[in-house]
């Protein structure tokens, strides 16, 4: 049986790439994988708790300013951090939420990819950060594969000509 | 927390569960006795310069901006003010029903997650509880039911304003004379799928809100009570209406100041105060001066202030609420609470109605008239009135914006809140984190958002003093601020 699994980027597009996260699952979105929901966010809020908890994995995609590697790919920890705000609330609030309020079992991850530029108001990412925005989805998209999902019959990009990794 | 026992000033920074950053200074006096406080805000957007020389239809999706938790207020705000650009301003009905059926939306999830999420904790844990568990993980291990609704209210809230608005945050809805979209048959069934639900944890949460203040009565009398004049806006048959109506204000006792007040008129009743050491103006009504004229806003004003609720589960609750003071206006802080959740049952009674109403999947969406070149928009949002007022060029370019958000109209109110409380707590005891927990409570009570309730950058007045017991300027450093 296939895993249900949850792509979430959160994050504001109209600040360059800060749009990391909703434009990674945009890359998803267009591979049409069976199982796998696509969603996007300015800011992760409680309600998304909800939406975690139906899901077998949940995979959070964020912009990141760690300049070391392209992206990074790292288990989340359920992070019950009192100083929640619904202003700031991180995946690891969200998965506590979902585990507690919800009795969710799902794993998660986050994936941050590098930015670059933050402080314009700008809808589209800078060069540097649509390279590795594509170096992610190389990752990604087989490591969906790998969790035993099946690329859908109409698997294909139809938004623009890039190549599948 | 900081203690400086030099200068016996006690800073709390930041501010938790309080949305956006703010800051309390409390000075003592030479027996340590509390001298005065301040709540003092740290953060501006500065919006209203921003927005001069824009477009003004820009201004309905631009505003938003200014927060990502009520953006719809600030949306239908702007929008309000900017149907007179165009004329618009006699909405066709169902462009006013998809923008109230929004506005309710952002009502009933604002006050479900305000409630549930930043409130609840100091209500079922106690206001000293340890802060370790007093917040909303604490509530979702103990109460997951009740942790689970909140978060399932805010989620059908937001679904409400994705139906109407397009978008959960930053929608685009409403536009200039109307609306951009009815609301589908499909879209309809299912938001009415789970409204019986709804309806029934705002009730329960009603008597969460309701017993909790009746339990702790004594409690509420002595923490950060104090008499104050209430404003909203209320129908013209003097209804609770969150989304339009004139300017009513009474006194402490009910008595009324000005009522029905055209909203374009409102700078004739309402005056703007600013002071050195804040970021955020105070304002006051005009006819009392800054000294007797500052008034609360949001769910308690509005209880307080409307002579009737038109829905009925909600108008049974307001005649409970009023039966504690004798039918006269409720000054207890911590029934913000009872009236908030009043709000909410208010709210989804009004979705309810509006879901089952087919004017919605009516096609006449715009209006238009003879165009004016200043328009004003006031709403209740979920924290209080809120004003947006603007006026444009014949090139349709912005070229004045004046908000008052509602955490301004607080201003004042949450400055006395703090001092009552710190008077009460804090003098000459012991400092403790529950004791310091109930000025945040006091200001949570409120609902404040800090974040959206400044002013332009380069016009606000910045001083930072220190001073000692004796009234001894110690250091000081000033922005912004003629000489």
């Amino acid at each position: 049986m296939q895993p249900s699994i949850l792509i979430l980027g959160f994050g504001n597009p109209g600040r360059v790439d800060d749009g990391l996260g909703p434009a990674l699952v945009e890359g998803i979105r267009v591979r049409n994988f069976e199982n796998v929901s696509c969603e996007t966010t300015y800011q992760l809020q409680v309600e998304d708790a909800a939406e975690v908890a139906n899901h077998d994995l949940v995979v959070f995609a964020d912009a990141t300013t760690e300049q070391g590697q392209p992206f990074y790919f790292r288990p989340v920890e359920p992070d019950p951090d009192p100083s929640f705000s619904t202003h700031s609330v991180t995946p690891g609030a969200i998965l506590a939420l979902a585990r507690q309020a919800f009795g969710a079992t799902c794993n998660a991850w986050i994936l941050g990819i590098r930015g670059h530029d933050f402080n314009r108001f700008h809808e589209g990412l800078s060069a540097e950060s649509e390279s590795d925005l594509q170096t992610a989805l190389g990752f990604l998209a087989p490591w969906l594969l790998a969790q035993g999902l099946e690329p859908s019959e109409d698997s294909v990009d139809r938004t623009n000509t890039r190549a599948l990794p | 927390m900081v203690i400086s026992n030099e200068t016996k000033r006690i800073v709390i920074e930041p501010l938790t569960r309080v949305e956006g950053h703010g800051k309390v200074t409390i000075h003592l006096d030479e027996n340590g006795e509390v001298q005065r406080t301040r709540l003092h805000i740290v953060e501006f957007r500065g919006f209203e310069r921003f927005m001069q020389g824009r477009p003004f239809w820009e201004l309905p999706v631009a505003v938003q901006r200014l927060c990502g938790i009520c953006p719809v207020s600030h949306h239908l705000c702007a929008s309000k003010a900017v149907d007179f650009f165009v004329g618009g301003q006699n909405l066709t009905p169902t462009a006013e029903k998809m923008r109230r059926l929004m506005h309710y939306g952002q009502m009933y999830q604002s006050h479900a997650l305000h409630f549930f999420h930043l409130c609840s904790p100091d209500l079922l844990f106690g206001f000293d509880a340890d802060p370790a568990t007093r917040n909303v993980f604490g509530v979702a291990d103990k109460f997951p039911e009740l942790a689970k609704q909140g978060i399932l209210m805010r989620k059908y809230g937001q679904e409400v304003i994705k139906a109407t608005a397009g978008k959960k945050v930053h929608g685009t809805g409403a536009i200039p004379g109307g609306i951009n979209k009815n609301l589908s048959i499909a879209e309809r069934d299912e938001l009415l799928v789970d409204l019986p639900q709804m309806i029934l944890w705002a009730q329960g949460a009603l008597e969460i809100a309701k017993n909790y203040t009746l339990d702790n009565l004594d409690l509420a009398t002595k923490f950060a009570a104090f008499l104050s004049n209430h404003l909203c806006i209320v129908r013209a048959d003097g209804a609770l209406d969150l989304y339009d109506g004139g300017l009513r204000a009474i006194g402490p006792g009910g008595a009324t100041i000005f009522d029905h007040v055209d909203n374009r008129k409102y700078l004739d009743y309402i005056h703007e105060e600013v002071k050195p050491w804040s970021y955020m103006k105070f304002p006051f009504i005009r006819s009392l001066g800054t000294e007797d004229g500052w008034y609360r806003v949001g769910p308690l004003a509005r209880i307080n202030a409307c002579d009737f609720i038109d829905t009925p589960l909600a108008e049974a609750a307001r005649q409970e609420f009023m039966a504690v003071t004798d039918g006269k206006p409720n000054n207890l802080s911590l029934a913000y609470h009872w009236a908030r959740m009043i709000e909410t049952v208010h709210s989804i009674e009004k979705i309810e109605e509006l879901l089952n109403d087919p004017d919605l999947q009516g096609e006449d969406l715009l209006s238009t008239g003879d165009r004016k070149l200043e328009g004003v928009g006031i709403i209740e949002a979920p924290r209080g009135t809120l004003f947006h007022h603007y006026k444009i060029d014949e090139n349709d370019q912005v070229l004045m914006a004046n908000l008052i958000v509602s955490t301004t109209s607080n201003n004042e109110p949450m400055n006395r809140a703090v001092e009552s409380v710190a008077r009460r707590y804090l003098s000459g005891k012991e400092i403790t984190e529950g004791l310091l927990n109930h000025i945040e409570v006091a200001i949570r009570a409120y609902d404040p958002c800090l974040s959206c309730a400044t002013h332009a950058m380069g016009q606000m007045p910045l001083n930072v003093e220190l001073f000692d017991f004796e009234g001894q300027k110690l250091h000081g450093l000033s922005k912004g601020i003629a000489q």
